[in-house]
């Protein structure tokens, strides 16, 4: 049985606005991350059910290039929350607000 | 199978201004693994390979040529961004001369290779002719501006301003990818030449995924470039970022995000242009608007610089609206113009930035007596963002202005006349503040002599070319040619 | 078509073959220590009972950071490897590609080495 192209990029949408949803309303900066993380999946969801729709492999290579972006965006971002966990103590965004004038 | 089509000597012949400062970046980063003690020395290094970079680069222009079986795409066109580009890196490191020490942050190789490297990614970003690399472009520049944006360790400032950046930036990241992929959906293909192929033939699988895709694009590089309602993080994170990062933030980023978006709605969706434009004037009077109006109540130099670049992208996207050979020359005018100036004005910033001082619009009284010179130039600068007449900005706005009324655009050009107006208060302010109150200034200016001169050379520039602009408008219009 | 498997099937009995001699072994030469820690079902690493709300040394993440970057590398290598053949055909160049990639890839180790990222102290 053949899942119809319509029913993959649904789930792929779903998914996508759960990752949005997490990033809005969450306040964690991991839980932010991890929000993030799900939308870039979504997105690798997507490619992958147009790349198999089309029968071309376009789809997968943007796929892999998708996956690695997300490692290094997690490097750089945990990175970026521990030096500021070491400055602050907290990950909490609502807390994070020396600049408002 | 034949892969002589996809590689060519002539595909790594051209993409060698990359090569080149990959090797470059590298290089900073082995000096800095050896211990190579002097700052100077590697920001030497990295400027020599920006020149090689550039020479390179002009070996490459000419005809239009087309790389990587489609992929990139070198003309003029992208030809001028390089240069926009390496002359903006070059005046970055000569301005940071100093300045993360005085911050208290070691001196390190890493900075100048962020640089680098932001620099190949956009690079790729306005050579680009498919998604991917426009993709892969805006990503390498992010990544390295995520870290710049953050590089003072120790300064929580810095830190909570990076992490802004980091969780926006990967937000927009992940709706640019969302309207990568449906775009690609819609159209099979994610070549610029192979959906412009796809939307004229109609063989676009569903006008929904193409339409979502196109603005969730939009919504992708409207964060990057700070379009109002995406432009909440740029405050925060131009205020907390080193002030010499905050200077190449506010201007090469925004010229490859708006070089991108010309390409992309140029070549690929040139046919539905018209179903844009609406959107484009929204964004555009909503921009220059609330970023104006943002402005004016704020007392941080910083952060009235970042206002003044929202709004200033409000114009810049007119010029995307209205999209012929004239308004894109004229985008591309406005871009070289703002860049230098913003490059200029955060450089005295810098230089006036102490502990917990200079950072404040009133730090900046009495200065003109203590500093004539460099109090002159700053009256340039904000001079020529506002607009004035005898410098280079009057001609950059005039020229964007004049295309809009060409192709009737009335209504807008209204609102941005109206709104330079306002933004004369916010930038004459500063300038008030140093030539008419009578208190001493306290504020102790630290520099180095090469960053001055090129400070006065780039004011200098602005006076010439508000005067006669003729030379840089030949070559931006030539520059627009190639993609009109 | 079930003897296509059979390849499988001598993978399954070759490992499992090799565990049980190694297991076998380790028990009849290793030495005996019994000690608190050595009893732990994760001798090295964070202890594995107790709240959850432990605060992990910041070692780990570096660790952990290092690891991803280098891991996902692999997702490069398998698609080369896998055209790896048909391209060869056409000259060398797919050698030297990812001959750079791997360069640039070990440079990045070299530098992490150098800057003492991988000293546990």
């Amino acid at each position: 049985m053949v899942v119809p192209l319509e029913h993959v990029i649904a789930l792929s949408m779903i998914l996508f606005s759960i990752g949005v949803l997490g990033v809005l309303f969450r306040r964690n900066a991991i839980t932010i991350f991890m929000s993030i993380e799900l939308m870039l999946n979504a997105v690798n969801l997507a490619l992958v059910g147009f790349s198999r729709y089309y029968n071309s492999v376009d789809g997968q290579v943007f796929v892999f290039l998708v996956m690695t972006l997300a490692a290094a965006e997690v490097a750089v971002g945990l990175a970026i929350i521990i030096a500021l966990y070491r400055n602050r103590q907290t990950v909490n965004i609502d807390e994070i607000n020396l600049m408002k004038n | 199978m034949d892969i002589s089509q996809f590689f060519t000597s002539a595909d790594l012949f051209g993409i060698a201004p990359e090569i080149i400062l990959t090797v470059t970046a590298l290089s900073v980063l082995t000096l800095e693994m050896l211990h190579v003690s002097r700052p100077g020395i590697i920001l030497m290094v990295a400027a020599l390979g920006l020149f090689l970079a550039g020479a390179l680069a002009i070996n490459t222009s000419g005809d239009e040529q087309i790389l990587f079986g489609g992929m990139l795409v070198l003309n003029r066109f992208s030809v001028f961004f390089d240069f926009l580009y390496i002359t903006i890196g070059l005046l970055t490191l000569i301005f940071s001369q100093g300045y993360l020490e005085k911050r208290g942050s070691a001196s390190r190789g890493e900075y100048p290779a962020l640089i680098l490297f932001a620099i190949i990614g956009m690079m790729l970003m306005t050579r680009a002719n498919d998604l991917v690399i426009v993709f892969l472009g805006l990503e390498l520049l992010s990544l390295s501006l995520y870290i710049l944006v953050g590089f003072l360790r120790h300064d929580q400032l810095s830190n909570e301003s990076g992490l802004k950046y980091l969780l926006l930036g990967a937000f927009a990241t992940g709706f640019f990818l969302f309207g990568a992929a449906l775009t690609y959906g819609a159209a099979g293909t994610t070549n610029y030449n192979g959906i412009v192929t796809a939307i004229t033939n109609n063989t676009i699988l569903s006008d929904t995924y193409l339409f979502l895709g196109i603005g969730l694009l939009l919504i992708g590089f409207a964060f990057k470039v700070a379009l109002v309602p995406f432009h909440m993080w740029s405050p925060d994170v131009y205020q907390g970022a080193p002030t010499t990062v905050t200077g190449f933030l506010c201007t090469a980023p925004k010229a490859a995000g708006f070089g991108a978006l010309i390409i992309l709605f140029n070549r690929a969706f040139v046919d539905i242009h018209y179903q844009w434009q609406d959107i484009f004037w929204i964004l555009s009077a909503m921009t220059m608007t609330i970023g104006n109006i943002s402005a004016l109540i704020q007392h941080n130099v910083k952060r009235m610089l970042a206002f003044s670049s929202v709004s200033h992208a409000g114009f810049l996207i007119m010029g995307i609206l209205v999209l012929n050979e004239t308004s894109i020359s004229a985008v591309l005018f406005y871009l070289v113009v703002y860049s230098v100036v913003n490059l200029g004005a955060f450089a005295i910033v810098s230089a006036a930035e102490q502990e917990e001082r200079g950072l404040n619009l009133k730090d900046y009284r009495g200065l003109a007596a203590q500093h004539p010179w460099l109090s002159a130039a700053m009256t340039i600068f904000m001079l020529s963002l506002a607009g004035f007449p005898p410098t280079a900005g009057f001609v950059a706005k005039f020229g964007l202005f004049s295309a809009a009324v060409s192709q009737g655009y009335i209504g807008l050009v209204i609102i941005a006349v109206l709104n330079t107006l306002i933004s004369i208060y916010y930038y004459l302010r500063l300038v008030v503040n140093m030539y008419m109150q009578k208190e001493e200034s306290t504020l102790i200016l630290s520099y180095k002599m090469l960053a001055i001169v090129f400070v006065g050379l780039i004011a200098i520039m602005m006076i010439i070319l508000g005067i006669t602009p003729g030379y840089l408008l030949e070559i931006v219009t030539e520059a627009a040619s190639t993609v009109a | 078509m079930a003897e296509n498997y059979l390849p499988i099937l001598v993978i399954f009995v070759l490992a499992a073959g090799f565990a049980f001699v190694s297991l076998i072994i380790t028990h009849l030469v290793g030495p005996r220590v019994t000690n608190a820690v050595k009893m732990m079902p994760y001798e090295s690493g964070v202890d594995q009972v107790g709240k959850t709300r432990i605060r992990f040394s910041i070692r780990f993440f570096l660790i952990a950071l290092l690891f991803i970057i280098f891991d996902i590398e692999i997702v490069f290598l398998y698609p080369w490897a896998v055209v790896f053949k048909d391209f060869l055909s056409a000259g060398s160049f797919i050698f030297f590609e990812m001959v750079v990639f791997l360069a640039i890839l070990a440079f990045g180790f070299i530098y992490v080495w150098r800057n003492g990222a991988l000293e546990w102290e």
